[in-house]
Formats: C-alpha cells, sequence, structure tokens
C-alpha cells in the first residue's frame, strides 16, 4: 500500500469531487497529473473509496488513451500524425526522435524517465505543420535537426 | 457587477462601446494556438511594456474612464499560415511573422506616429497589402461565426457584450418563449455542424416535447477529426458565442445544466471557456433568475481524455457520465434518453455559435448565405499542401475551387493539386476533375460524391502525395480509435488496414482490392454508430477516384507518387560512386558490397530500404526510384 502523503492526496482529491463515481474520469485526470500516470494501488484506492470494481475503473483507465498505467518521463514529445502533418512529412521528424533516444514502437520511454515518446492523432494545429509539443509547449514547423538540438538542449539542462 | 435584465444589458453595451472608442488604437495580438506557439504571447507582453513606457496604455476594464492604446490578446485570426499576426484598429493593418525585434517599430511606427510598418505586411506579386481586409485570403471569406475571432479580446466580456454580445439570449429570455425560438431555429435551416448535418431546431423542438422535468443541454467540443480545428479557435476566440447559444438552447428546451466536453489536447480552449463561464457567472448571465426572466441556467465543463470516438454523441454522454465512451444502439436517441438518461439536446460547438446569430438577425438574414437545403456559413480548417493555410470561413456553396485556389493561394513549390481530403476520417477523398473542384459545398453534394462536410477539416494533398498510403493512413487511424464495441467496425478495420498495409509494403494482389471494396461495404452497412459506418468512406473513395493507382501498386509493383518504400529500390550510380564504401559500413543488413575505389553494389534481396546509406553518401551516388 503507498505512504500516508499520497493517501492525503488522494483523499482530497476524491473528497473534492464528492465521491461522486460519475466524476471518476476527472478524478483519473487530476490523479494523472500528478503522478504522469496511475500507478495500480491508487486506482484500487479510488474504485474502493467510489464503491465501484477494480475491473470498472481498469476498463476506463485503460480505455482513454490518455491514461497510461505505466510511468512515463519527464518531458512527454507528443509527435502529430495528425493528417495535415502527415503530408507534411512527420513520419521522419518521428524517426529522428525515436533514433536520438534510443526508443522504438514498443519502447516508448527512456531508461532514465526523462523522455516519453507519443506520436498524437491531431493537435489542431494543423496550420503549422509538422507540429510537436513537450509537455504542452507547442513547437511550430519542425525539422528532424530541430528536434535533435531541442532534445539535446533539455538533456544538458536536465543534468 | 450584476446585469439584471434587458435594460441593463443593454446601457452597460452601451457603457463599454463607448469606452472602448476611447481607446484611440487597438493592438490585437493573436494568441490562438498557432500563434501562441510561434510566441505571441512574449510579443504581447513587450507592447504592452513599450506603450506603458510612453504613458500610452488604458486599462482593459471599459468601465473606466480613460484614453489611451489598447493592447489585447486576442482569439484565431485564421492566418496561421503567417503567425504570429497583430492587427491593429482603426487602421486595420495586419502584421504577420512577427518577431519581438519588430515591437519597437511597430509601437515607434504605429503606435505613435500612425504610419505602417511595411515590411511586416502581406506582399504578393510586389503588391503589398495593407489592411487586413484587401489580403485575397481574407477578401473571399464571409466570416460571420467567425467575426469576433481575432478582432476582440477572447478573455473579456465586456468587449463582447460591447459587440452586442448576450443581446440575442436577452431577447429569446425576456420577449420569446420556447416554441418561437425553436421554430425560429428550425425556419434558418441551420444544421449541425459537427458532421451529421441534422436540423438543430428540429432537435431542439424534439427535447422541449419530451415531458422529463430534467433535461440537459451539452456542446460537442471534442473535434477530434485530423486536421480541423474550427471548434477549437471558436472556443478559444470567442468563448461567450457558445455560452450565449448554449444558454438560447437551454431557455427553449426548458434544460437547467449544460455541460461542454473539450478534447483534452485542447488546453487553452478549456482555459478560455473557463474564464468565460466565471465572467458569466459574474455578471448574472449564468446562473439563477437570469436577465430576470426566472430561468435559471449553468454550464460545467468536461475534460475528454483521448478517444476519438467520444465525438459520437452517446459515446460522449457515456464518457460525462464517468463511463468508457462507447456509442450505445439507437433508438432511444439522444433527444429522448441522453446525458444521466435525460432528454438532451447535443450539438456541436459552431452549431451553437450560430444560434446567437440567427437570434439577432433574423432568419432572413442567416439564409441570404448558403444554399436552399444547407443555410449559412461554415468554418473550415484549410491545410496540408496549400500556400495559405489556416481558419476560413465561407458561405455553403462555396466551390473547392474558390477555396483552394483563391482563398488557399493554390499548392505551394510548383507542384500540382492532385487531391484533397474532407470530413477527416470519416469523409473521402476528392479529385483534380473538373466536376469536383466546381462543386458548390454543402451538407447534400458532398453525401453524394461519396464524401461528407465532416466537422470542416480540408486537407489538400499534391502530386507527391500516395492515395494508396492516404488511405491506409486513415485506415490505421480509424483502427486504432475503434472502440471494439461492435464486430463490422473492430475486425473490419483491422482486416482493411492489414490489406492496404499489404499493397504499400507492394504484396497486394488484384484480388486484394475486391476483397477491400467487399470488406468496406460490409462496414459501411453494418457498423453500430456513425464513425464505424463512415471508416471506410477514404478506402471506398480512393478507391472509385484513384483505381488506376491502387492497380500500379497491385499489378505494376510501382507506387506513382515514389511514397512507398516498399514498392522503390533502391541502386548505387556507378559512374558517381567513388568506393569509399562508407554506405556499407552503415547498412544495418550488409546489403551493400564492393571492393574499395570501385563502385559498390546493394543487394536488392536484402535491402530494406530504410535510406540510411543515401543519408550518408557524400556525393550522392545513392538514387532511389
Amino acid at each position: 500500500m503507498f505512504n500516508a502523503e499520497v493517501k492525503e492526496k488522494v483523499d482530497e482529491i476524491v473528497i473534492r469531487h464528492n465521491c461522486n463515481k460519475k466524476e471518476l474520469i476527472n478524478i483519473i485526470q487530476e490523479i494523472q497529473k500528478l503522478y504522469r500516470y496511475l500507478p495500480e494501488d491508487v486506482l484500487k484506492y479510488i474504485a474502493f473509496k467510489l464503491d465501484i470494481s477494480d475491473a470498472k475503473i481498469y476498463g476506463v483507465a485503460t480505455f482513454y488513451e490518455n491514461f497510461s498505467l505505466e510511468p512515463k518521463g519527464k518531458y512527454i514529445i507528443k509527435i502529430c500524425d495528425g493528417t495535415a502533418c502527415h503530408v507534411r512529412k512527420s513520419i521522419p521528424i518521428l524517426n529522428a526522435i525515436r533514433k536520438e533516444l534510443h526508443l522504438n514502437d514498443k519502447k516508448n520511454t527512456t531508461d532514465d524517465f526523462l523522455f516519453t515518446v507519443e506520436t498524437v492523432s491531431c493537435l489542431g494545429a494543423c496550420g503549422l505543420a509538422p507540429v510537436i509539443t513537450i509537455n504542452d509547449q507547442v513547437y511550430p514547423k519542425v525539422t528532424p535537426q530541430f528536434v535533435v538540438e531541442l532534445i539535446n538542449d533539455i538533456k544538458k539542462e536536465a543534468i | 457587477m450584476l446585469i439584471k435584465n434587458y435594460k441593463d444589458l443593454i446601457s452597460f453595451a452601451d457603457t463599454f462601446k463607448n469606452s472602448l472608442e476611447k481607446q484611440s488604437i487597438k493592438v490585437l495580438v493573436c494568441a490562438g494556438t498557432g500563434c501562441l506557439a510561434g510566441g505571441s504571447l512574449a510579443i504581447y507582453e513587450k507592447i504592452k511594456k513599450l506603450v506603458k513606457e510612453n504613458g500610452l496604455l488604458v486599462d482593459v476594464d471599459l468601465l473606466k474612464e480613460e484614453k489611451g492604446i489598447g493592447v489585447k490578446k486576442s482569439g484565431c485570426h485564421g492566418f496561421c499560415e503567417a503567425g504570429p499576426l497583430i492587427r491593429i484598429e482603426p487602421f486595420n493593418y495586419l502584421y504577420l511573422h512577427v518577431k519581438l525585434e519588430d515591437c519597437e517599430d511597430i509601437v515607434n511606427h504605429t503606435l505613435i506616429n500612425g504610419t505602417p510598418v511595411e515590411r511586416l505586411m502581406y506582399k504578393d506579386n510586389n503588391k503589398l497589402y495593407k489592411t487586413q481586409e484587401e489580403i485575397p485570403f481574407y477578401q473571399k471569406q464571409t466570416r460571420i461565426v467567425l467575426g469576433n475571432c481575432g478582432n476582440m479580446d477572447a478573455e473579456n466580456i465586456q468587449e463582447y457584450i460591447s459587440k452586442d454580445g448576450y443581446k440575442a439570449a436577452a431577447i429569446a429570455l425576456t420577449s420569446m418563449d420556447s416554441k418561437e425560438i425553436c421554430k425560429q431555429i428550425s425556419d434558418s435551416g441551420l444544421r449541425g455542424r459537427g458532421g451529421g448535418g441534422y436540423l438543430a431546431g428540429k432537435k431542439w423542438s424534439q427535447v422541449l416535447s419530451q415531458n422529463n422535468p430534467t433535461k440537459y443541454v451539452v456542446c460537442n467540443g471534442d473535434e477530434g477529426d485530423p486536421g480541423a480545428f474550427m471548434d477549437r479557435s471558436i472556443m478559444e476566440g470567442d468563448p461567450h458565442k457558445i455560452i450565449e447559444g448554449m444558454l438560447i438552447g437551454g431557455f427553449s428546451t426548458k434544460a437547467n445544466t449544460g455541460y461542454i466536453y473539450v478534447r483534452a489536447e485542447y488546453p487553452m480552449a478549456v482555459e478560455r471557456l473557463r474564464i468565460a463561464i466565471n465572467q458569466a457567472r459574474e455578471y448574472g448571465l449564468l446562473g439563477e433568475n437570469i436577465l430576470g426572466s426566472g430561468f435559471d441556467f449553468d454550464i460545467h465543463i468536461n475534460q475528454g481524455a483521448g478517444a476519438f470516438v467520444c465525438g459520437e454523441g452517446s459515446a460522449l454522454t457515456a464518457s460525462i457520465e464517468g463511463e468508457r465512451g462507447m456509442p450505445r444502439v439507437k433508438p432511444p436517441r439522444t433527444v429522448e434518453q441522453g446525458l444521466f438518461g435525460c432528454p438532451t439536446v447535443l450539438n456541436n460547438v459552431e452549431t451553437f455559435a450560430n444560434v446567437p446569430i440567427i437570434i439577432l438577425n433574423g432568419v432572413e438574414e442567416f439564409k441570404k448565405y448558403g444554399t436552399k437545403n444547407s443555410s449559412g456559413t461554415k468554418a473550415f480548417a484549410l491545410t496540408g499542401n496549400v500556400v495559405n493555410t489556416g481558419l476560413i470561413e465561407v458561405p455553403m456553396g462555396t466551390t473547392l475551387r474558390d477555396i483552394i485556389f483563391d482563398i488557399g493561394g493554390g499548392i505551394p513549390n510548383g507542384k500540382s493539386f492532385k487531391a484533397v481530403q474532407i470530413g477527416g476520417p470519416s469523409g473521402g477523398c476528392l479529385t483534380f476533375d473538373e466536376s469536383y473542384l466546381d462543386l458548390p459545398l454543402s451538407f447534400d453534394s458532398l453525401k453524394k460524391v461519396g464524401a461528407m462536410i465532416g466537422s470542416g477539416g480540408m486537407v489538400v494533398m499534391d502530386e507527391d502525395t500516395c492515395m494508396v498510403e492516404v488511405a491506409r493512413f486513415f485506415m490505421s487511424f480509424t483502427q486504432r480509435e475503434s472502440c471494439g464495441k461492435c464486430i463490422p467496425c473492430r475486425e473490419g478495420t483491422k482486416r482493411m488496414l492489414e490489406i492496404l498495409e499489404k499493397i504499400v509494403a507492394g504484396n497486394g494482389t488484384v484480388d486484394d482490392l475486391e476483397l477491400l471494396k467487399d470488406i468496406a461495404d460490409t462496414v459501411k452497412n453494418t457498423a453500430l454508430c456513425g464513425l464505424g459506418k463512415t471508416a471506410a468512406n477514404p478506402v471506398l473513395s480512393t478507391l472509385n477516384l484513384f483505381h488506376d493507382e491502387y492497380l500500379a501498386h497491385v499489378v505494376d509493383k510501382v507506387c506513382p507518387a515514389k511514397v512507398c518504400k516498399g514498392l522503390s529500390t533502391i541502386y548505387i550510380d556507378a559512374n558517381l560512386c567513388k568506393g569509399c564504401s562508407k554506405c556499407a559500413r552503415n547498412c544495418p543488413v550488409d546489403a551493400i558490397s564492393g571492393k574499395v575505389r570501385e563502385p559498390f553494389v546493394i543487394d536488392s534481396k536484402k535491402c530494406i530500404k530504410c535510406g540510411a546509406c543515401i543519408e550518408v553518401c557524400s556525393f550522392r551516388a545513392i538514387l532511389e526510384v
């Protein structure tokens, strides 16, 4: 079981939502914001608090793409592969990032948990294609060279 | 501050209008997502600082009587390609690609002396376009729903009220009854802007006729179609218009609670809506006894969590209820049993944004634009391989030619036009054929040719685009987003994707095309929800219009656009190769061999076409065909 500090935080969130099971998605969203993923024991605890089954909360948590049961990196890089970005060549950008971080389509978080690389279907910034975001900061009209430099800058900062 | 009745609202509007006029110059810095990404916030801060240093700033609070220059963050101006954008009134100058270094010039020349900074203005063929209205991108548009986007401070309710904001709601709540409003919306012919094109007024009347005491109004802001951002721009640029539309919708159907469901990828839209809702509550335009009418209404925001299928009505309401966002069998329809099992008005963002305009300007004015069965205007997100990407609004019935070539400025880099994809993963591809290019865009005309308006995403594709690959791309999207509830969609999209992947990899046969069409037709006819039923559209439309391209892939084993790696070969030009062996050392599968200082060769059986050798060759001796 997790520690008292975590329990206190989770309790606060659940109570703020009136322990209402209809608020489940909003509650998990806040948990994910806090930990960058959904720890299993926290999910079980929420299920207990809301009086729903573990299966139910697992079903909801795995249905939506934004929820993750795996820990994510400190910097989440989202590469837009929506139609507009796709026709303006977003895949070479994805490949360059993966190559730089030694990731692939199965492994998308670096071992040091600094970066997680994901593709998204559309960020709604199609006028600026191709687009990536790093922790919600939008970078317009990127090139493979630019993203590699960007990653290296972040790495340097993180040391 | 509380607005208690119709008279109050009008007098507030006058006060705000007067103090706005005292701002001799207004600087509207675009703070839509696109321009923010280009650094418009820093530009806004810098201009504000410079103006302040010159002692010219006026406060944003319109109740204070001060003269000076107003610096504002506005919503999306639409011309995203040229961002960050700044519009300066009353000159109507539009500055493009503004950088931090340009701020001093803008303040010193334009704000202090009123002279334009010409280097920041739009130029085409050596012609300078000083005002926003002259620029061809804007000239051919009819911006009504987007009228406020980019022309006012998106985070200020006072400015919205000064532009006749909430006047339509005040008229509706104080001098019309529910039936009258439903009739007016019906008469206007307003059809749902989210894709289906169902008559909004009819939907409202059906909800009104339900006896359930609890009813809901839900605004669908789950704009998941790749290549579409109209709703995002309205939510970010004119959030009060949506609130006003929902308020009118609630009053006319006797619903007291509203929900706006916004996709998780739109944090800025959520932020602006939240500010707007709080302001509306503060002014008494949401809450109890609104404008003295005795009607109560409030709005909540729900954020999506990344599921495309939640754009479908019953999936969306399930998601608000904290469930897995899966569609259900209809009937009962949403108007009978929607959110929490109660009658629900569910409309798209743009639909609600049209409502105040119809109430305020009347049916005749609204119907002046558009076609007989598709009245009004429609916002489109114009993107892809087109010169002017951005957000546009045109009357229904405008032709593709006008949009792509006049407003969009044609295809960049001297390439030729190949196709346009309309309506996202549910829509279809249209090609360069006179009959399609001159097709007036409306709900019905597009349906006839196998596409749909959808929410209004329009992605232009040039000659370098492979249509089979495009079909594969959309299918991989739909397959990934299929919720898995019904078998035709869950299995059908998977099998179609497999076949398309096989064709793209160069292993397809003519029989595969037959099978593909067969599955596509089956999914179309048997899937449970609207998304499943339309999932095959990109396949069917490309199979129909680009049949030759499919045949080239399966029979001749070539990709005419040279996109599909599986159908290309990489070879070394013996005349250019110096025999340095760099390529062989970089090949991950040891497919390249040769003697140093003699031309190397690639074993095409081993080659995986990764292109690593092309990248490292210093003599450009390695080519791909």
